[in-house]
């Protein structure tokens, strides 16, 4: 199926740049009448460590899997430092997956995991000995190469896995989920880990997850995917903060959404007409949109003031009810319910706050917003 | 398992696995020692037909241990070459069963849930219907005037009929058709809990299916291989329905001489001796089997 583009793919083996080293071009898969990945273009940089970042079901691990050669592509084609992947078998590619639970072979010791994949190539004895060596050294598991995966913890087995995986030396590693087998209490400092170790060995990465904080903390850049199609690409501070889409916005941390009409244009500000606020609501980016657009208008809750007293400078300000305040340690989450009924949600650090100015369950307050503070976002 | 064990306080785990306990001790364990009790009796003829091991008379026990059956067994050239014989037919059957059935296996796990639950229901169907009736409908393929013969000969195939009825070709051909589903579904039962991600990973590190297969799937199934050929082995050994029906004269097998022992000669304790000599030389390959079981067990701990 892969040959149905036919514009000679397997003839351009140029050598890549260092901004395409892997090209992922017009690829689509389909599962029976399910598209599982539409049409995908993405370039990820040579030693990039790229996330691909959705819910289940958004195509991500689809793609990861087309990516490993364990599924054929029913269209595009996938590049890797100029060389077409897109019909080469999973066991000739210079890539290497680490799985979600590992799949390591419970039959052999740590050792013979990590010196499989060598042992196929064919490598000398005495190399494959200080390979997998090195590799254990690696990830800090030389003192248990004689255990079997089982009498290993979760955390354990991830460095295992991790050294089966690089130990080959691929262009291209493949993290599955990377933490979802692991405790809620060891991922971050496995994810910083992970990194180091990813960033040592000089290796580009692509890895799948649904889990936006890892995401942001390992990788270079992001890829947001949804229905089977990639929403937004960027570094975690461009997807965070100049979300391309709604669902984009919604899916990276959490927001409040305003429907609104832009009413009024200035050079530096747009005026827009939200029925669900009292007075206009002003806008200092966006420039682009015509006056009449209906435009959604994302403001994030760490970036809303709640007091009890009118707020001096700010653009936008309304005012509300508290009805819900949770206490998270460094910060407080406020729910509002505004005069026109909507609820909005409001997070303040928690040290900022004396506590005479701290709003309370049921207090009415003001809730306020800086005019830069609002993305517009085309649905 | 060790979840289990903490839950269970110890009269519970008494009161369940004494049921079993006590089903196999009466079914199984007295049984035979009653046939050990005969192995070394002498033959007499009346109701039983053996005499007692221990008479009180007159304020003396006696005690009589005859080795009459097993001195015959060692001497009779005959009675070695059936175990030998009835040895190595097993034997053949069982790498039969696994060379036709592991293929088998292996497609049924790898199928698609639906085609799988058919293609199960099909591998047990034969059950649904007695052995005997089974093993005459070989006859009916396999004699000379049969459906097999007659097929190939209207093709063209053939001349004159294929001698298989009344051979041992026609006993394997039985012996293999019989067991075949004992050695299938235990082995499926181990393939189909196989993680495809295992094979994933190895053709991901390199590995080309074939060598992906030796290396991952074969030996993390070979327990399921071990149960499998147990099952078809051990009972074949003591087989007599099939190779009396299908087999020759000459297709000497342990089954056969039992019988004979038991309803022609009506020499209990030879019959007896016979059966206890049989039941040691499969110790050897059950004890085999539970050591593996075992040392299984140990490594997941």
């Amino acid at each position: 199926m892969s040959e149905t583009l036919g514009n000679g793919h397997r003839s351009s083996a140029q050598s890549a740049g260092p901004d395409d080293f892997v090209q992922i071009i017009d690829v689509a898969k389909r599962f029976g009448d399910v598209m599982a990945v539409r049409q995908v273009n993405l370039n990820v940089r040579r030693n990039e460590l790229f996330a691909l970042l959705g819910s289940s079901g958004c195509g991500k691990s689809t793609l990861l899997r087309m990516l490993a050669g364990f599924e054929t592509v029913t269209s595009g084609r996938i590049v890797l430092d100029g060389e077409d992947l897109t019909d080469v078998p999973p066991y000739r590619r210079p890539v290497n997956m680490m799985f979600q639970s590992y799949a390591l072979f419970p039959h052999m010791t740590v050792e013979a995991n990590v010196a499989f994949g060598l042992k196929q190539e064919g490598t000398p004895r005495n190399e494959i000995r200080d390979r997998v060596h090195a590799a254990l050294e690696q990830v800090q598991m030389t003192q248990f190469a004689r255990r079997k995966p089982g009498q290993l913890s979760g955390g354990q087995q991830q460095r295992v896995a991790l050294a089966r995986s690089l130990v080959k030396r691929p262009k291209l590693l493949l993290l599955d989920e990377p933490m979802s087998a692991l405790d809620k209490q060891i991922r971050q400092r496995t994810q910083i880990e992970l990194v180091r170790i990813i960033e040592e060995v000089g290796v580009t990465c692509i890895m799948v997850t649904h889990d936006q904080e890892e995401a942001m903390t390992m990788a270079d850049r992001i890829a947001v995917m949804s229905d089977g199609l990639i929403q937004q690409c960027g570094t975690p501070q461009e997807v965070y903060e100049h979300p391309a889409t709604r669902f984009v916005a919604g899916f990276i941390g959490s927001t409040n959404f305003f429907q609104g009409r832009i009413v009024d244009e200035a050079p530096d500000r747009v005026m827009l007409d939200v029925a669900e606020l009292p007075h206009a609501m002003v806008v200092s980016h966006g420039v682009g949109e015509s006056l009449g657009m209906e435009v959604t208008a994302s403001v994030r809750p760490e970036k809303i003031v709640v007091t009890l007293n009118k707020p001096a400078r700010l653009d936008n300000w309304t005012r509300g009810e508290v009805v819900h305040v949770a206490y998270l340690g460094s910060h407080l989450v406020y729910q509002v319910r505004l005069e026109s009924g909507k609820v909005v949600e409001a997070s303040m650090p928690s040290y900022s706050l004396l506590d005479e100015h701290k709003a309370e369950l049921h207090d009415e307050v003001y809730v306020g917003w800086s005019a830069d503070a609002v993305t517009l976002l085309r649905e | 398992m060790a979840r289990l064990h903490s839950r269970l306080s110890a009269r519970q785990r008494v009161l369940a696995i004494l049921p079993p306990y006590v089903w196999l001790v009466l079914i199984s364990l007295v049984p035979f020692l009653l046939v050990v009790k005969i192995s070394f009796s002498e033959m007499e003829f009346g109701i039983p037909p053996y005499t007692p091991l221990a008479e009180f008379e007159e304020g003396v026990l006696r005690l009589t241990l005859s080795l009459r059956g097993y001195m015959m067994l060692l001497s009779d050239s005959l009675y070695v070459a059936t175990y030998l014989n009835s040895l190595k037919m097993a034997a053949i059957t069982t790498v039969c069963c696994i060379l036709i059935g592991y293929p088998l296996a292996y497609c049924i796990a790898r199928s698609n849930p639906r085609t799988r639950n058919f293609l199960l229901f099909a591998v047990v169907l034969p059950f649904w219907t007695s052995l005997l009736l089974r093993v005459y409908a070989w006859m009916g393929i396999l004699r000379n005037d049969g459906l097999l013969n007659n097929v190939l000969m209207a093709l063209g195939i053939i001349d004159s009929p294929l001698e298989i009825y009344r051979t041992d070709l026609a006993v394997y051909i039985g012996l293999v058709y019989a067991y075949l589903p004992f050695f299938i579904l235990p082995l499926y039962a181990h393939l189909v809990k196989l993680d495809e991600r295992l094979l994933e990973a190895a053709y991901d590190l390199g590995a080309r299916p074939w060598r992906a297969f030796l290396s991952v799937t074969l030996p993390l199934s070979r327990n399921g291989v071990i149960a499998g050929a147990m099952l078809v082995f051990i009972p074949t050994v003591g087989e007599y329905v099939i190779p009396e029906l299908l087999g020759g004269a000459n297709t000497l097998m342990i089954g056969r001489i039992m019988w004979t022992e038991f309803f022609n000669n009506t020499d209990w304790p030879m019959a007896a001796a016979v059966t206890c000599v049989m039941v040691l030389l499969l110790l050897v390959p059950l004890a085999l089997f539970q050591y593996s079981g075992v040392r299984e067990l140990e490594e997941r701990r």
